[in-house]
């Protein structure tokens, strides 16, 4: 099933993650938050993007200690834990902000 | 969040009123062709379909088993629909499908193995309610057969041992033949084959990750433990989950397994090649993937010439290693044989504490009254230790010996009675996400009742999908997601390392 963004289509697997992540732009991002009720503000972006960073380097997404000592390094301690990152992401950082970051979905035992 | 109800914890647990088809509907993603090839599996042409020929590939594929498998055989014929299994399904209980009672869910097949390979079924169908294999029935048992976690509860109960888990293996195996197979756990396994684990972690990322635990342990204890990756020359090979690596508590259990090898003075190793204890090739009956996914310890295992294999926390590589590690890839006969070949990271740890050489601190743990889930795959497959029921002991003494609450939850729910998560056996996945909520009923009620009547207040749990089962469906019961620990995590807690906090002394003293 496909997602329309300003006018154009992308491709997605059964759960809504895009099905070729260089496609993906921001706009991507804001679509398929929207449809899941989801507003991202600045503190989305700075997650998605420590994400597209980390995956580009190591082909996966981080985890989540990984996430959460990054988090904690660039905007503090305090944040550098995963109930921050739940309270963003309630489907959990991995799953709900790997799509709206274009990543596919981490699946194992997770 | 979910367009399904949350089952309503009761009092008293009960055997729920039945109700036709209440989970016709739910049916795992099928594998489309990139995931089926990857495993030499077949599909048609367009997802949802069968493979030309099915039917009698089916039945030629059934025959095979029946032969290769006594097991199946016997449990083919043997059912006197006793009703014994009826009410022991986790997802009967919480979905309330009769098709959810293990009679009913083993009848698919076993109905179609009458028409087929009896005489009876073979002239007088309906006389032995016998029926034609056709593309609905086909349907069913992949619905149903994947609402099964081949956890064998039913089996316990069973006064033939019919194992039901077994039936579900053999079904899901056929299935995926005619181009059935499930899409989570055929995307999984050839991760493991090109990248080494199911997270598809690969080297770089986890030397990272490991590299990161370290500095964490540093800053938290002014000890430096290492976690080490690939290290030639050392003593043991943890083969762990990757999710330890990878998700909360699986790697507060990580840290665990560490500090105790540190503290035992021993020299350990991961693998980037083995950075996987799980073996999907169980829950979808294919004993060729198991064997290849085995394959892996054993050339790990010889590459970095260690002299020993522990497995870390995680419920059905702990049943495969214990049963099956030395058929599918033995002998194992360059392992130091004065150690148990695999051993499990709670008897290595068990036997620290037995000696005295780990400093434990229970009243770092004091926060806490905790209660222990028997993981289906360890509680009715292995044992942790020689001595039987140690896989029962040896879990409980390791909490007992590092936290001064310990409860266990009702007598029938614990032990090899241990209800499933709901979430094994393959179905840890979002496409399953109201079976596995309904599925972990019966826990969820043992668990809400500890709590009430005991104080609990967490649950430990050693198995991978187990934690993150728990930590996906408590929120829906009303509990909270770090309420599930791993067994390790508890063991970390309450461990201190030699030397931790010495520099921190020092500069007291000279604060003084």
């Amino acid at each position: 099933m496909p997602i329309e963004v300003n006018g154009k289509s992308y491709e997605t697997d059964e759960e809504g993650y895009l099905a070729n992540l260089n496609e993906w732009e921001p706009a991507i991002g804001e679509a398929m938050a929207a449809a899941e009720d989801c507003q991202l503000t600045d503190e989305h972006w700075d997650i998605i993007n420590f994400l597209r960073e980390y995956y580009e380097e190591y082909q996966i997404a981080p985890a989540v200690r990984v996430l959460t000592k990054a988090v904690g390094k660039r905007l503090g301690k305090e944040k550098g834990n995963s109930k921050y990152l739940y309270d963003l992401f309630p489907y959990g950082p991995g799953k709900q902000a790997c799509k709206y970051a274009g990543l596919p979905k981490p699946t194992g035992c997770v | 969040m979910a367009d399904f109800d949350t089952p309503e914890i009761r009092e008293f647990p009960v055997i729920p009123t039945i109700m036709e088809g209440a989970m016709s509907h739910s049916s795992p993603f099928i594998a489309g062709e990139e995931f089926q090839s990857d495993m030499g599996f077949p599909s048609a042409e367009n997802v949802g379909d069968l493979i030309d020929g099915w039917k009698e590939k089916f039945l030629e594929l059934m025959q095979d088993k029946l032969s290769k498998y006594r097991s199946l055989q016997v449990f083919m014929d043997t059912c006197v629909k006793c009703g014994a299994c009826t009410d022991k399904c986790h997802y009967f209980l919480g979905t309330t499908d009769p098709k959810n009672m293990p009679v009913a869910r083993q009848d698919l097949l076993r109905k179609v193995y009458r028409r087929y390979f009896t005489f009876a079924g073979k002239y007088f169908p309906k006389l032995v309610g016998a029926i034609d294999l056709t593309e609905d029935v086909i349907k069913q048992m992949y619905d149903y057969y994947h609402q099964c976690s081949e956890c064998r509860r039913c089996a316990v109960f069973c006064p033939f041992g019919i194992d039901t888990a077994e039936v579900t293996m053999a079904a899901r195996d056929m299935l995926a033949q005619i181009g059935y197979g499930q899409k989570y756990s055929n995307q999984i396994i050839p991760k493991i084959y090109k990248i080494g684990n199911n997270l598809g972690l690969p080297q770089p990322a986890l030397a990272d990750t490991l590299e990161g635990l370290e500095e964490e342990v540093e800053d938290d204890f002014n000890v430096k433990v290492r976690y080490p990756l690939d290290e030639k020359g050392a003593d043991i090979l943890l083969v762990t989950p990757s999710a330890d690596f990878f998700a909360e508590p699986h790697v507060d259990g990580l840290i665990g397994y560490g500090k105790v090898f540190h503290e035992a003075g021993v020299s350990w190793t991961l693998s980037s090649k083995a950075s996987e204890a799980a073996n999907f090739g169980l829950f979808i009956g294919s004993y060729e993937h198991m064997r290849e996914i085995s394959l892996r310890i054993r050339e790990a295992a010889k590459e970095l010439g260690v002299k020993r294999i522990v497995f870390g926390e995680c419920g059905h590589a702990w049943r495969v290693a214990y049963n099956h590690l030395n058929t599918l890839a033995g002998p194992w006969d360059f392992l130091d044989q004065n150690y148990p070949i695999p051993q499990h990271i709670l008897e290595f740890t068990k036997d620290c504490l037995d000696r005295g050489i780990l400093n434990i601190d229970k009243t770092e743990n004091d926060h806490m009254t905790v209660t222990f889930h028997d993981s289906c795959n360890i509680a009715r497959a292995s044992r942790i230790g020689s001595e039987p029921g140690s896989q029962f002991t040896t879990p409980r003494e390791v909490i007992k010996a590092v936290c001064n609450n310990f409860e266990d939850m009702a007598p029938e729910t614990i032990h090899d009675a241990t209800f499933c998560c709901g979430g094994g056996g393959g179905l840890l996945t979002d496409d399953l996400m109201e079976l596995r909520v309904k599925g972990a009923l019966p826990r969820m009620t043992a668990l809400k009742h500890s709590i009430e009547d005991k104080g609990v207040t967490h649950m430990a749990a050693i198995c991978a999908i187990c934690k993150s089962q728990f930590t996906k469906v408590l929120p829906y019961y009303g509990m909270t997601m770090d309420q599930i620990v791993s067994v390790h995590q508890l063991v970390s807690n309450a461990l201190i390392l030699t030397g931790q906090g010495e520099e921190a002394d020092e500069s007291e003293d000279e604060a003084a």
